[in-house]
């Protein structure tokens, strides 16, 4: 294993995260608080509670999913896209390295600054709402294996796309809308039984609503379910990234 | 010299159908600097990408010092540096990070007089940390050679690492490379300047469409294809060659004045004392005499005509 270079990788990743703090972590943050603000107070005042919990404090796991969806996939994406872009991607590619330990870098990179972001999202929301959690093991377990799915596929959009434009339409177009739609701001239940039905294809419901079981003990779905789609969609992740090293698309001539 | 580098039936054909290798044969051996001679498509960058495992062959083995480029990649790519022909660079960083990440992503563990070393050899320690979009074409084109040797390569290929860059910083490139030689590096580099691979290579290949069409001791090269020729200022212009001087190869040039005689250098006589005897024999008198050797771009020039 070439840990100098997963270690470069990362750290250097980590480095341009750095260098662009406004851009990366006030911007996400405080935009998730605004939603969170907008949210919990205007529609809070007329929902006061969901399942008994605050609506306030309801919503908070959703918008800590959202934030974590949008970020690992556009961090991990941009991350590997950029060499790309600049060409520098030929240095990688003639490394002693394997491809194992590029994801493992920059999946890894990704993955950490979501989380990051995620924690500095929920300490901001316990300064407005009252906040428990639950089952705080089972809150990191969410937490950790959303942020590894979701780099691992920005990591695959970085790849596949061959334009900025390309790099933003899967965050924007698909996962910010069954964010929307997943259970962020509501509860799965409330809608109508034929509704209920059709959100059960929408694979975030599953992260959101086992993320909220490990805060206060309330799920839409099954938390073992939930666990057990994470993982398959991270194993249907890393069998992509596989297929691209193994085949060398979008990589090599 | 042992062999370093062994390339055998090498073929790339493109997803597009282009084929851009084609049965390659090639071995460069330790510590030489091989010149890569080659119009523009003619593979050398294919050729370079192939061995340095950027680009997936169709069909063929190379080895690195006796090692399989797919199956012991590790061991194999430790050992080569790679100068890419683009300026590609990671605009926002620095030099010193940027050739600290080279290390690292090489494996190797973090030696700051080592990469200190590097940047003061090829006069970058005093950018070291301005951006490197701040950087001059000439100095990024140094970074990419610094990034290259960060992790401390026995062979080192440049493709084309004197593209574009003016004919101080030329000189300059040539110093590098000679020192790096003599360090023990072994050199591959590709270039469209022959007076390149002239100045500086050992050997001396030239690929045309795909195809190496000869590889060559650059000195052996130039003995064996080379031309000399004979050039007579005379006295009084000629009209026609006299009879006399028909069984020479000779040309009439500048309306007359002038006498060309173009010789084998092979051959054990060069005939010139033959020819200067009889024109005598024939009245044609000379007021001064010079000599010319074909270059070695004459000779690329030839041999890719002929491919053509």
């Amino acid at each position: 294993m070439n840990i100098e270079a997963v270690r470069a990788i990362y750290g250097f990743e980590m480095s341009r995260w750095g260098r662009t703090l406004m851009q990366s972590i006030v911007s996400p943050v405080l935009s998730t608080c605004l939603y969170f603000i907008v949210f919990g107070s205007a529609i809070g005042s007329r929902i006061s509670q969901v399942d008994g919990i605050d609506y306030g404090a309801f919503i908070v796991p959703g918008l800590v999913m959202m934030l974590l969806l949008t970020q690992s996939t556009l961090n991990a994406s941009f991350g590997i896209y950029f060499p790309r872009f600049t060409g520098t991607i030929y240095e990688h590619l003639s490394a002693p390295v394997s491809a194992f330990e590029i994801v493992l870098g920059y999946v890894g990179a990704a993955a950490t600054k979501s989380v990051i972001l995620g924690l500095l999202v929920l300490v901001t929301a316990s300064l407005f709402v009252p906040l428990r959690i639950a089952h705080p093991f089972w809150m990191i377990v969410f937490l950790l294996l959303t942020a590894i799915t979701f780099s691992m596929l920005g990591f695959i959009i970085g790849i596949w796309a061959d334009g900025f434009e390309k790099l933003q339409i899967i965050p924007l177009l698909v996962i910010t809308p069954l964010t929307f739609l997943g259970g962020t701001f509501y509860s799965v239940k409330m809608l109508p039984p034929f509704w209920q039905t059709v959100t059960l294809f929408n694979p975030v419901v599953y992260l959101i609503s086992g993320f909220r079981w490990s805060f206060f003990e309330i799920s839409d779905v099954n938390v073992g379910v939930s666990l057990l789609m994470t993982s398959l969609f991270l194993a249907v992740c890393m069998a992509v990234a596989w297929w691209i090293f193994r085949t060398g698309y979008r990589l090599k001539a | 010299m042992p062999a370093v580098i062994r390339v055998e039936g090498l073929s790339k054909t493109y997803a597009s159908g282009f084929t851009a290798l084609k049965d390659i044969n090639l071995e460069i051996s330790q510590g030489e600097i091989f010149a890569l001679l080659g119009p523009n498509g003619a593979g050398k960058t294919t050729l370079i990408g192939c061995i340095c495992g950027i680009v997936n062959p169709t069909a063929g083995k190379i080895t690195v010092d006796g090692k399989d480029i797919v199956a012991d990649y590790r061991a194999v790519r430790a050992m080569i540096g790679l100068v890419p022909q683009e300026l590609a660079t990671d605009m926002f960083e620095t030099p010193w990070a940027t050739v600290n990440f080279s290390r690292g992503l090489f494996g190797k563990p973090q030696n700051h007089a080592y990469v200190e070393k590097v940047l003061r050899a090829l006069t970058l320690w005093e950018k070291k940390d301005s951006r490197i979009m701040t950087l001059s074409g000439g100095m990024k084109r140094r970074l990419l050679i610094a990034k290259a040797l960060a992790h401390e390569p026995r062979i080192l290929f440049l493709d084309e690492p004197t593209a574009g860059v003016d004919v101080e910083l030329r000189r300059e490139m040539w110093e590098i490379v000679r020192k790096l030689r003599a360090e023990g590096v072994t050199i591959i580099l590709t270039t469209h300047y022959i007076e390149e691979a002239e100045e500086m290579a050992d050997r001396v290949g030239v690929i045309a469409k795909g195809e190496i069409i000869l590889v060559e001791e650059k000195n052996e090269l130039m003995r064996k294809l080379g031309k000399k020729q004979l050039v007579l200022q005379l006295s009084a212009p000629l009209t026609e060659i006299p009879a006399g001087l028909g069984a020479y190869d000779l040309h009439l040039g500048a309306d007359g004045n002038e006498l060309t005689y173009t010789y084998d250098t092979r051959a054990e006589r060069t005939g010139i004392t033959a020819l200067l005897n009889d024109m005598r024999a024939a009245g044609v008198t000379f007021k001064d005499l010079s000599t010319m050797q074909s270059s070695l771009e004459d000779i690329f020039v030839d041999l890719v005509r002929e491919k053509r």
